[in-house]
Parts: C-alpha cells; structure tokens; sequence
C-alpha cells in the first residue's frame, strides 16, 4: 500500500468538490497542499449535465425571503428554514464569483446577464447559458483551478474508506484504477463531494458513475444519513435512455400531452399546471400511463408526449440547443417537428450525508458538500435549478471550513492509521477471492429492478417491505456469491464496479428503510397507504446510522424560522 | 425492430500481453443502439474483463472517445443504425498510449491544455477574486468566444491531427482552441501571458490546416478555426 500526504483532501470533482479545492487553495493562498481524488478524470464529473440552470436572487422585483420561501414550500416544508435562508444569500455571491472566473452566462440586450422562469419558482431566476449550464460551470471551475500550484490530481482513483482513528479524520484508502494499487491518503480534512444515487434506478438521468459511493462510505464509517427517503423524480426525460428535456422548455411554453391530446396537467395542478413542483408532475405522468392514456414509445417503453413546438424555432435553435440536439441525435426525433416521448427517471438525492449549516459531520475533519451532503435545505422535494448554486455555495463553505481546520491542526502520525487502512484493503481484496457465480451486473440488475418496481414514485408498506427482505437477500449473495472473472490489476472495472455495487447495496438499503418507516406523503415520498402529509407525527428528518445491531432510524425536529408549515397547492 | 452485428473490438492488457489482438462479439441491436450499449452489453453478458471509459452517456463528459469504424468518435453518441455496416470495429484512440484495451493515457494531453493557462486573467486580482459587480459583457460578445468553449475534452480532434499524432511537443488542436477561447473572451487580459507559448515551435505555426480536428469534433468547436484566428491575433 502506498501513502500520499496532503493537508486536505477533496474526494469527488463535480461542482461541490472543485469548488472546495479551489476555495481551500484561495483561502490559504496556495499554502495548503491539497489532493484531489475523483474515480473519473476530473473534468468529467456528471455535473457537466445540467442543462436548465441556477437559481439566484439577482433582479429588483426579486428578494431572499421569496427564494427562501419558495424553496421551503417546495421542499414540503422539510426543510430546515435557518439553512434556506443562509444559503440562499450565497447564491448571488456565488454566481458574480463564477463570472468573474470566466463562465459565460446568457445576457440581455443591455449586457445584463438573462434570466428565465423554472418550476415551482415564483418569478424568473434561473441564470443560464444556452442549455449547457452545468458543464460550463464544471469548465470554469476546472480551468480556475490549473491556475493554482499547490494541489496534486488523483484522476481516476477510486475512493474505498475513510480512516478514523481517535474520533477523528486521519485517511483516506482509495485503489488507483491504472494501477490496481491501494493508495492511502493521510491528511487532516476530507471534503466529501461525490454526487448522487440515481444509478440504484433502472431509469435515470444520472451517468453511469453516480453509484452513491460517497452516502455508503460516510455511513460505514459512522457518520450518518439524513433524510435519504427523498429521491426526486424528474418529470421529462426522453426515452429510453432517460437524458432529460429541460425543465426549463415548460417555462417557455412546452406541454405535456396525453394519448388523448389532452394537456392533462389541468387536472392535477390547474394553476402552475406544467411547471408545479416535480414531484407533482411526475406522479401526474405516471398516473395518466398507469390509467391507459400513456404511448407506447422507443423500445417499447410506456411514456406520455412533450410538445416543444410552442417555444418556437428562434428559442430551440439557440437556447435550447442542447436538447434539440440530443432528441436529434439519440432518439432520432426532431422536436421542431415532433412530439417527444419522455417518462420521469430518477434523478436526484434531496437526503444525505448528515452535516450541520457549517457542512461539519460528526467526526471532525470530516465536511460534505453538493448532491451528497444532506444540511437540511431541500427537504422532501428539491427545487430545479437550486441544486447548481448549492454545490457551489456549499463547495465554497466546506472548503473555507476545511481550510481552516488543517491551518489549526498540526500534523500528526499513527501506525494505527496505516494498520486501520490494510484491514479495511482485505475487506475489498476479499471480493475477488469469493469465486462465486453471479457477476456484478447481474446482481445490479437485479438491485435496480427492485428499486424501481418497490421503492419508486409510488410506495407502500408491502413494497417496501418486500424490497428491503431482497435487499437484504442481495448482500448476503454480494458477500457469498460474487465472481469477478478479471484477474488483471490494470483497469480493472469488473473489480471497481462490483465495488460500487456494495455501495449501492448499503445506500438502497437505507433509503427504503427510511421510506418503510414514513408513514406519511411528503415531497417525493409518496405512500399509497399514507397518502396524506401527516405535520403531527412526522414534520421532522430521519437519521440512519449503523449500529452493532444493523441500522438504527432516529428522528430530528426541522428548524422553522418564519414560514409555518400549510398545504403545498400550485 | 433487432437485429445483430459483429462488434470486433481492440484488446490489450500490456501488463500481460505482448501485443494487442481484435476480439468479436455477435451483438443484438436496435434502432436507438449506439456503440456505448454494445461494448456495455458485451462486458455485461459475455466478457467482463472489456475495459472502456465512460459516463454521462450524453456527450457531455468526454470519456468515450474511440476509433469507430477508423473515425474518432463518441461511443454514446454513435447510433449504430448510422454507421450501416453489420460489422463495427472499435479501436482505441490513435497517438494516445493504451493502459488496457480501449482506455488511453490522457496526462499529457491535459498537461498541453494547461500550458495555455486556459483561465480567464485579470489585471485586477483584486476585484476578480472579491468580486463588486459583473464585468460587462453583451450577448454578440458572448457569441465571440461561446462555441469554442463548448470543448468537453474528450481528444478526437487532437487525436485526428496528422501533426499532434506523429508525436512531440506541438500543443494541438485542443489545447490551442482552448487559447483561443480565453483570448477572444472580450473580459480577459491574459494576450501577453500566453502569446509566448502559442508563438513558440509547439505552438499555432506549427498547424497545417488538414481540418481533421473541425471535422471530428462532436460539439461544433471548430478548432482549425480557431487556430485561423489564433494566427491572425499573433500577426
Ligand atoms: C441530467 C441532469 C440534469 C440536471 N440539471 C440540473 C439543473 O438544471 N439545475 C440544477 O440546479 N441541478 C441540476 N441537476 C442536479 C445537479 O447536476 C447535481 O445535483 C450536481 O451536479 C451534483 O454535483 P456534485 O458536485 O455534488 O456531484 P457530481 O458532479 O456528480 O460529482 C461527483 C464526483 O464524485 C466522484 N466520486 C464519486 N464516488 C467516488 C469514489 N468512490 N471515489 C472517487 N471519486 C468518487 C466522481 O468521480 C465525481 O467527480 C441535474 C442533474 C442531472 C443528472
Ligand atoms: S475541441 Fe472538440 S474534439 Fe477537441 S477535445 Fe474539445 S470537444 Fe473534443
Ligand atoms: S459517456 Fe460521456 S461523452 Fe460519452
């Protein structure tokens, strides 16, 4: 096994993670040495997706409490109120910082940078370029951060376990994928960042690497999870390979039609109609394909139709390039033309890694930020386009944090630390010595079958149920029956992939205990056997953690500050 | 509708191979099949030790650039109905030195990227690090630099330059796009710092507009245009 040392670590390059490697180098002007982990080449985190947008209080008629507001009322009232408020504040901040490195955002006329209407937000504040919002944020980061000197790059490794020794962060053991060697990283912060879930999905709109790796390898190392019930749904996303139609296409006139030709969104939500809240409008979907005024669309998958004529040529061409492009050059259909055919896929954790407004878990040294951090501001239900300005916000405030934890604490050393790290390598070295006779894919299927029929947009107790007995089933086939039949240590990614499997075994097991044990609907939660939100019983967040016993579920009031909870209607 | 196609696929582990070989593998598809599917539906039913790079599966991260049927290309974004052929070769991409079979070491490709300091430079530090207020900027200045920061990194255009493949130092047409993107930013201040380095015997002179590079690229960058213009801002 071989060491690498650095004052703080950064595990996971999309927004989130770059932006804390670039804040930790700003804020200790390039004095801290930090390493940079990510299982992919830096660059090609799935934040490159987002093609909608980020939210920011930036015009007159716009202000904080109406930001923070509509995000606590998106969020079903789950969120917690004093985290909405502090963080919402960030995001203007966050945005002129991005321009001022480069990132180019849409303007007016009069150079003024442009903004546009999203879901479930009140007035038009999403800021935007094109549709390519998320990638030319992951672009200016990543150039940003060639501008400093003091980091070292770990593209492609893949991050196993985190080492605690003393009740505090010492290491991180992660295997170099080129290579096939354990390397352990000793350092004295980790800013965890690495994305979301949606791969536990059949359907999803998130890359092939967003395995949940972070929410596992956080809860293995006793560090709970918050809220990990909620899973957003998004509504369009063009089948069958689930890359989503933006939100934003609905803000500029782009409907939902049934096999009827009826906008059937009047019925569940006739004043917001397409643009209420996610959740909202995807249940919508799956209800009118469940009720036989569905398609059949590509590959035989049920669907319902986007029209995006009504947008208009000028508006497709230019900023909606992207999806143009994409419904063009993967499904081979011309939106300028045609109907599109889309079903709602999976897409992103509201819960997570549990960190309080400072982003601080409970070992010290130890930060979250981005998608798998959970400090309470999405509640039940996240709002589109708040998730962008988020990673950079709590980019920026774990780094800032993490920055100065290292600058206080000195270094210190401990063979405990190096032996910590080679228990937990036989662990993994374990995997390859089962010899079993189920490949990691085949067992992956079978996970995501489950979470889409059981633990999906509509859940009850006897689905659940049943989904955590096979859960269960899985890890014990994972631990006794798994082979992996490449041998090579070069590029092993049978070897990484059945390793992310494990994670997402831990990850779907949360989730759907979590969701087994809300007896209420709330945001994305829905049970069809509770289908009313319940403030009495449950306005309050769940917390898993591992116990010698298995997991344990706990309960933590939500912080309200000026909004009192009442009915969601849009 | 299905139908099958031989995928013949570029194999090499060098830590235990001598030399590469082709494998092939009967495929079923269908009309939304793209080269991504295939290879991942061989790794998952028949040979898992098939190693590639890939992830968003949008065209959007850069990680699935390979040959396909002799074209640099994006494994996600080729349908295979398009190609019209039942055998589809995929190989990795050229001038790149393999790690394992269609994955590619892509260092000093990046290491070129960052030469160009592709960063918007500021005279004012201060400002630029603690911001006040946006820097102005209209909509037809923002059209200047726009399409040449659609660059994803995924390296079929360097790949596909006659230039950058016969090996050394020459930066490359990702690299010298990449310049170019910065230098037409109407907010950045940076000619000076970088002029050196796209002057220099690695640098835009060195281009001999094959075009290769425009013509593979699958975001629009038009890098042989930018290295046209690159020229221009030098004379
Ligand atoms: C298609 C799509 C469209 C979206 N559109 C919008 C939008 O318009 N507006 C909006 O606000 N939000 C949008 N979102 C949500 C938003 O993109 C994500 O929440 C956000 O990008 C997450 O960023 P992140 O930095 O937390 O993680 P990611 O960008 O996913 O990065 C995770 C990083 O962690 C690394 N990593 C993970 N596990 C490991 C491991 N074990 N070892 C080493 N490294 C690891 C990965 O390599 C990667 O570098 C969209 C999401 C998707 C999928
Ligand atoms: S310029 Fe085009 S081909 Fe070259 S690396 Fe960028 S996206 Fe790829
Ligand atoms: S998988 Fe991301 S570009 Fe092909």
């Amino acid at each position: 096994m071989e060491i690498r040392k650095h004052d703080v670590l950064v595990l996971g390059t999309g927004l989130a993670g770059l932006r804390a490697a670039v804040e930790v180098l700003k804020v200790s002007k390039d004095k801290l040495s930090v390493g940079i982990v990510s299982k992919v080449h830096l660059m090609r985190s799935h934040s490159v997706a987002p093609e909608g947008g980020a939210a920011a209080v930036l015009s007159e008629n716009d202000s904080f409490d109406q930001h923070a507001y509509d995000t606590v009322k998106g969020s079903d009232f789950l969120a917690d109120q004093d985290v909405v408020e502090t963080y919402v504040r960030l995001f203007p901040k966050e945005i002129l910082q991005l321009e001022h490195w480069g990132r180019p955002w849409s303007r007016n006329d009069d150079g003024s940078v442009a903004m546009r209407l999203f879901g479930a937000h009140d007035v038009p504040r999403t800021v935007f370029a094109e549709d390519r919002t998320g990638f030319f944020l992951m672009r200016t980061l990543y150039d940003t951060l060639l501008k400093f000197e003091n980091f070292e790059r770990y593209d492609e490794y893949l991050a196993l376990s985190i080492i605690i020794d003393d009740r505090e962060f010492r290491g991180l053991l992660t295997l170099e994928k080129s290579s096939g060697n354990y390397v352990l990283f000793e350092s004295k912060a980790l800013v965890i960042a690495t994305g979301g879930l949606g791969r536990l999905w059949e359907f999803t709109t998130n890359a092939h690497t967003t395995t949940g790796d972070g929410f596992a390898i956080a809860l293995r190392a006793g560090i709970p999870l918050k809220d990990m019930e909620f899973v957003q749904w998004l509504p369009t996303c063009m089948v069958p390979h689930g890359i989503p139609a933006t939100e934003a296409l609905r803000g500029h006139g782009a409907v939902l039609l049934n096999s009827k030709g009826e906008r059937f969104m009047k019925h569940y939500a006739p004043s917001k109609m397409e643009l209420a809240a996610r959740d909202i409008v995807s249940r919508a979907m799956i209800t009118e394909i469940r009720e036989g005024r569905g398609f059949k669309g590509p590959e035989d998958m049920e669907c319902v139709m986007l029209d995006a004529r009504p947008v208009g040529e000028d508006k497709l061409m230019t900023i909606y390039k992207t999806f143009v492009e994409n419904a063009r050059d993967f499904i081979g259909i011309d939106p300028l033309e045609e109907l599109v055919p889309v079903r709602p896929a999976a897409h992103f954790a509201m819960g997570g890694i549990d960190v309080d407004i400072n982003l601080t878990t409970i070992i010290p040294g130890i930060y979250a930020a981005g998608e798998v951090a959970c400090p309470g501001f999405d509640g039940a239900n996240r709002l589109g386009s708040n998730s962008l300005p988020l990673c950079l916000a709590t980019g920026r405030i774990a780094g800032q944090n993490a920055a100065v934890y290292a600058m206080r604490k000195n270094a210190t050393s401990s063979s405990r630390v190096f032996q910590n790290a080679e228990r937990e390598m036989e662990k993994f070295e374990r995997l390859t010595q089962i010899k079993g006779s189920r490949n990691p894919y085949e067992l992956k299927k079978e996970l995501s079958h489950i979470m889409e029929s059981y633990v999906g947009l509509f859940r009850d107790e006897a689905g659940l149920l049943k989904a955590l007995e096979r859960i269960r089933q899985l890890k014990i086939s994972y631990l006794t029956d798994l082979s992996i039949d490449d041998s090579s240590k070069v590029f092993n990614t049978e070897l990484t992939n059945a390793i992310e499997f494990g994670f997402m075994l831990d990850v779907a097991e949360v989730i759907t205990l979590s969701a087994l044990k809300r007896e209420e609907s709330r945001g994305a939660h829905y049970r069809t056997d509770f289908p009313k939100r319940d403030d009495e019983k449950w306005l309050k967040h769940s917390v898993v953690r591992i116990t010698d016993a298995g997991l344990a579920v706990s309960y933590r009031p939500v912080k309200i500050t000026k909004w009192k909870p009442e009915e969601r209607r849009y | 509708m299905k139908w099958e196609i031989t995928l013949r696929v570029f194999r090499f582990d060098p830590e235990r191979e001598r030399k590469p070989k082709f494998a092939e593998y009967e495929v079923p598809v269908d009309e939304y099949t793209r080269v991504l599917e295939a290879l991942l539906w061989v790794k998952e039913n028949i040979d898992p030790s098939l190693n590639l790079r890939y992830s968003c599966r949008m065209a959007m991260c850069g990680s699935c650039g390979m040959l396909i049927n002799n074209k640099p290309r994006l494994a996600c974004k080729t349908i295979i109905k398009t190609l019209k052929t039942d055998v589809v070769e995929v190989k990795p991409l050229p001038k790149f030195k393999v790690i394992r079979d269609l994955v590619v070491e892509m260092d000093d490709f990046f290491d070129k990227h960052r030469s160009v300091k592709p960063y918007l430079i500021r005279r004012n530090v201060q400002e630029q690090e603690n911001p006040t207020g946006f820097y102005f900027q209209t909509s037809e200045e923002v059209r200047r630099y726009i399409q040449f920061a659609y660059c994803i990194m995924c390296g079929l255009c360097s790949s596909s330059c006659p230039i950058f493949r016969s090996g050394g130092r020459y930066l490359g047409p990702q690299a010298l796009a990449q310049a170019f993107r910065y230098l037409a930013d109407s907010r950045d201040e940076g000619f000076d710092v970088r002029e050196k380095i796209l002057n220099s015997d690695k640098g835009v002179w060195r281009c001999h507009f094959a075009g290769e590079c425009s013509e593979a690229c699958p975001k629009g960058v038009e890098p042989a245009e930018a290295i046209q213009r690159l020229r221009r801002k030098l004379l």
